[in-house]
C-alpha cells in the first residue's frame, strides 16, 4: 500500500431527469487498497461505479482515476480498469475459453493465446474450458467473470456486488483471491450489502440516497459515529426489545443470535436508561459496535436529518 | 489519447467471431434463417387472387375512324383500364411497360375502321405486363366479352351481319415478361424481399436487444470499444446470412419453379445490399426502443405486416385503395419488389430501376440517421 491515490474524485454528480442518482460524492482510494462501498439498494452505488469506468458521463465532478482525468480520459481509464457487473454479464452461449478469448481480443492483448490459456489454468478449469458458461454454477461463473476482468492486467477493479448468490466457501475463496491481488498492488472498489464482507475491506464508504454518509477505515468510521452498544442475554428477549425500543435514549435494539444488541449515541444516557432492566434475570455486557449497528445508525440518522 | 478513438479492426473482428459462434450455437434461430425462406417459397407457390381495377394503360391509336374511339371508350368504361397516356410508337409503349409506368398498352392499328366495315376482323393488340398475373388476368378476360358488345350499337342495319358469332374484332393479347402467366414467377422474386425484410429486421433487433437484456452490453461498453465497432461487428454476420438467403431463394426459384433470370445478377446483388442496409437500420432502431426481446419481436412484426400486405407482395399493388398505395410507397420492400421483378423478369438495367432505387436509399438514410442517434442515446 502506498500513499498514491488510485481514485481521487470530487463532487461526482449524476442526474437522470429530475432524479439525482449520485449527489456530489467525493472518494479517495489509495493504490493497493480494498475499499468497501456500502449502501442499500438504489442508493447510487452502481451509478457511481459506472461513472468511474466511463459508462456514464458525469453531470458534475472532477478528479482523477489512475492518474487520468475522470471526465475527459475515460478511454484511457477503460483500458486499465476491470469492471465486474452485478449480474453475470459474459456470454452464456460461449464456452469458458471463448469468453476469455473474446475479452482478450477486445483489449487487443498481445500474446493472446498464452494469456488466455494461463488464465484458464489459474482458474483451475483446464479440463472444462470447452464447457458453455451457461452450465457453470454461481460460484464458478463469478470466478470466470473475475478471470475475464483480469485478462487485460488492469490496475483497478470495480466489483459491483460480486458475491450475490455465491455459497460461503466460494465467497471465502473469492475474498482470499482479492486480498492476494491487492497485495500485488491492485486497487479494489467493491460494492456490497454484506457486513461480514465490509469487515474484510481496508476502507469503507457508506452511501445512502445518493449522498456519501461517511468514509474511512473501519476504526475511523466506528470512532466517528461514537455509538455505544450493550449486549444483553436472558429470557423473553423479544419482549425486552419491545420495551427498550420505546425508550428515547435507545436508538436500536436488534437480536444477534441469542443476544440482543442495544445501541445509543450518548453512552451515559444510554446506561441510565437501561438501568431499570439490569436485573439478575439478564446478563448485560458492553459490546463493540458492529458495522451493522453503525450502518443502521447512520441510515436512521440520515432519515431523521432529512425529515427535520 | 486520440488514437483509442479510432475504429479498431481487431475489436471489430472480435465481435464478428463472437457473433458467428453464437449464431452457430443458437440452432433454432439458425434453422429459422434457413427454414423460413424455403417454407415461404413453398407456401406462397400458390397465388392469391384479387380483382384490381383502374390499371394504368397507354394507348397507341393509329386509326382515326369513329369505331376505334368507340372501342376505347368502352374499354375505359369497363373500369379495369385507366388511360394515362398516349404513345406514338410501339417502342415508346414497350418502354413505359418496362418502367412499370403502365400495365397495358392497347394498340389500335392503322385502317382499323376500314377493315372492320369490310368484315376483315381487324386485330387489336393488347400488350400486358404480366409480371404479376393476378393484376392483369381479370382485366384481360373482361376485354374478351367487351369487344363483342362494344360495337353493337354501331353495327346496326346494313352492317348487322358483322356482329356475328365469332365477333367483329380479333383480340390478340401479348403477355410480356411472363408469357405463360405463371404466378410463381411473381411470387418467387417477391419472396426475396419479404424474407430479407423479416430476417434483417427481426434478427438484428433481437441480437442487440439480447445483449442489453442479458447485461452483456454494459460489459462490452466498459471495455475500450467504440459503439460503432459493436454495431458493425454485430451486423456484418447478418448481412452474410441475408445473402445466403438470397442465394437459397434464387436457386430454389430457378430449379423448382423455373423462374427466369433475364437481367444482371450483379445489379440485383448490389441493389440487395442497399435494401439490406435499409432493413438493418430499422432493426437497430427497434432494438434501441425495445426494452426486451419480446418487445423487439412485436415491433418487428408490427413493421412486417404492412410490408407483406401493402408492398404488392400479397395483393396486387394497383388493386389497393389510394391511401394504402401511399403507405406502400414509403416502404422499401415495395420498391425492392419492383426492382427485383424488373431485373429478373424484364431484364431491366440500372436506368430502369433507378427511380425505385433512390427511394430505398432515401429510406435507408433516414432510418440510419434515426437509428444511430437513438443508439448513441441508449449508452447514457
Amino acid at each position: 500500500m502506498t500513499d498514491e491515490l488510485a481514485i481521487d474524485v470530487h463532487g461526482m454528480t449524476k442526474r437522470f431527469g429530475k432524479l439525482t442518482a449520485v449527489n456530489h460524492i467525493d472518494l479517495q482510494v489509495r493504490k493497493g487498497e480494498i475499499c468497501g462501498f456500502l449502501g442499500p439498494n438504489g442508493s447510487g452505488k452502481t451509478t457511481f461505479i459506472r461513472m468511474l469506468c466511463g459508462l456514464l458521463r458525469a453531470d458534475e465532478g472532477s478528479g482523477s482515476c489512475l492518474g487520468h482525468n475522470v471526465i475527459t480520459e475515460s478511454e484511457a481509464i477503460k483500458r486499465q480498469v476491470g469492471y465486474m457487473t452485478q449480474r453475470f454479464s459474459f456470454y452464456e452461449d460461449l464456452t469458458i475459453y471463448e469468453n476469455l478469448d473474446f475479452v482478450a481480443r477486445m483489449y487487443s492483448t498481445k500474446n493472446r493465446r498464452e494469456i488466455v490459456s494461463a488464465s484458464v489454468e489459474r482458474l483451475g478449469l483446464k479440463e472444462r474450458q470447452r464447457q458453455l458458461a451457461r452450465e457453470l454454477s454461481g460460484g464458478w461463473k463469478q470466478r470466470l467473470a473475475l478471470a475475464a476482468c483480469l485478462i487485460h492486467d488492469p490496475k483497478l477493479l470495480l466489483l459491483d456486488e460480486p458475491t450475490a448468490g455465491v455459497d460461503p466457501q466460494a465467497r471465502r475463496d473469492f475474498w482470499e483471491e482479492i486480498h492476494r491481488l491487492a497485495g500485488q498492488g491492485l486497487t479494489f472498489l467493491i460494492a456490497t450489502h454484506y457486513m461480514d464482507e465490509a469487515e474484510r475491506c481496508h476502507r469503507l464508504a457508506f452511501i445512502l440516497n445518493s449522498n456519501m454518509l461517511t468514509q474511512g477505515t473501519i476504526a475511523e468510521v466506528t470512532r466517528q459515529t461514537r455509538l455505544t452498544t450493550w449486549s444483553v442475554s436472558g429470557p423473553n428477549l423479544v419482549e425486552l426489545a419491545e420495551r427498550l425500543r420505546r425508550l428515547p435514549e435507545v436508538e436500536q435494539a436488534a437480536a444477534f443470535g441469542s443476544a440482543l444488541h442495544v445501541s445509543g449515541v450518548d453512552a451515559a444516557q444510554l446506561e441510565k436508561a437501561i438501568d431499570p432492566y439490569r436485573t439478575d434475570e439478564y446478563k448485560w455486557s458492553q459490546a463493540e459496535s458492529g458495522l451493522e449497528d453503525i450502518f443502521i445508525h447512520l441510515m436512521a440518522k440520515a432519515k431523521g436529518g432529512s425529515s427535520s | 489519447m486520440k488514437r483509442w478513438h479510432k475504429f479498431s479492426l481487431a475489436r471489430f473482428w472480435a465481435m464478428v467471431v463472437k457473433e458467428f459462434i453464437q449464431m452457430r450455437r443458437d440452432r433454432l434461430t439458425f434453422g429459422m434463417m434457413v427454414g423460413i425462406p424455403l417454407l415461404q417459397l413453398i407456401l406462397f407457390g400458390y397465388a392469391i387472387n384479387s380483382d384490381p381495377k383502374q390499371l394504368p394503360s397507354a394507348v397507341l391509336l393509329a386509326d382515326n375512324g369513329p369505331e376505334g374511339r368507340t372501342l376505347l371508350y368502352a374499354i375505359q368504361n369497363s373500369g379495369y383500364f385507366h388511360f394515362v397516356r398516349q404513345v406514338k410508337t410501339e417502342t415508346e409503349g414497350r418502354e413505359a411497360l418496362a418502367r412499370g409506368e403502365v400495365q397495358f398498352v392497347i394498340n389500335i392499328p392503322e385502317n382499323f375502321s376500314r377493315d372492320l366495315l369490310r368484315g376483315d376482323r381487324p386485330a387489336i393488340l393488347v400488350e400486358a405486363d404480366a409480371t404479376d398475373p393476378g393484376t392483369t388476368s381479370n382485366a384481360i378476360s373482361s376485354l374478351t366479352t367487351l369487344l363483342t358488345t362494344a360495337l353493337q350499337n354501331d353495327l346496326k342495319g346494313p352492317l348487322d351481319f358483322l356482329s356475328g358469332t365469332s365477333g367483329p374484332i380479333d383480340l390478340r393479347v401479348h403477355a410480356l415478361y411472363n408469357p405463360e402467366v405463371n404466378t410463381q414467377y411473381n411470387i418467387v422474386p417477391g419472396l426475396l424481399g419479404v424474407v430479407l425484410t423479416m430476417t434483417m429486421v427481426m434478427i438484428t433487433a433481437l441480437a442487440i436487444t439480447r445483449e442489453r437484456e442479458s447485461g452483456t452490453m454494459e460489459n462490452l461498453l466498459s471495455m475500450p470499444t467504440r459503439p460503432v465497432e459493436v454495431l458493425v461487428g454485430k451486423i456484418i454476420p447478418y448481412i452474410l446470412v441475408g445473402y445466403v438467403q438470397v442465394a437459397l431463394i434464387l436457386i430454389a426459384g430457378h430449379f423448382l419453379f423455373g423462374v427466369p433470370m433475364i437481367g444482371s445478377l450483379t445489379l440485383l446483388l448490389t441493389v440487395t445490399f442497399l435494401f439490406i442496409v435499409a432493413n438493418l437500420a430499422i432493426g437497430v432502431t427497434f432494438s434501441t426502443i425495445a426494452e426486451n426481446q419480446r418487445q423487439a419481436i412485436q415491433m418487428a412484426f408490427f413493421f412486417f405486416l404492412p410490408n407483406i400486405l401493402l408492398s404488392g407482395f400479397a395483393f396486387s399493388f394497383r388493386g389497393m385503395p389510394d391511401w394504402a398505395q401511399m403507405i406502400g410507397e414509403i416502404l422499401p420492400l415495395t420498391h425492392f419488389l419492383r426492382i427485383v421483378r424488373g431485373i429478373l423478369l424484364k431484364g431491366n438495367g440500372l436506368a430502369d430501376v433507378v427511380v425505385d432505387l433512390w427511394q430505398i436509399a432515401l429510406f435507408a438514410i433516414i432510418a440510419l440517421a434515426f437509428g444511430a442517434k437513438r443508439y448513441r442515446q441508449t449508452l447514457d
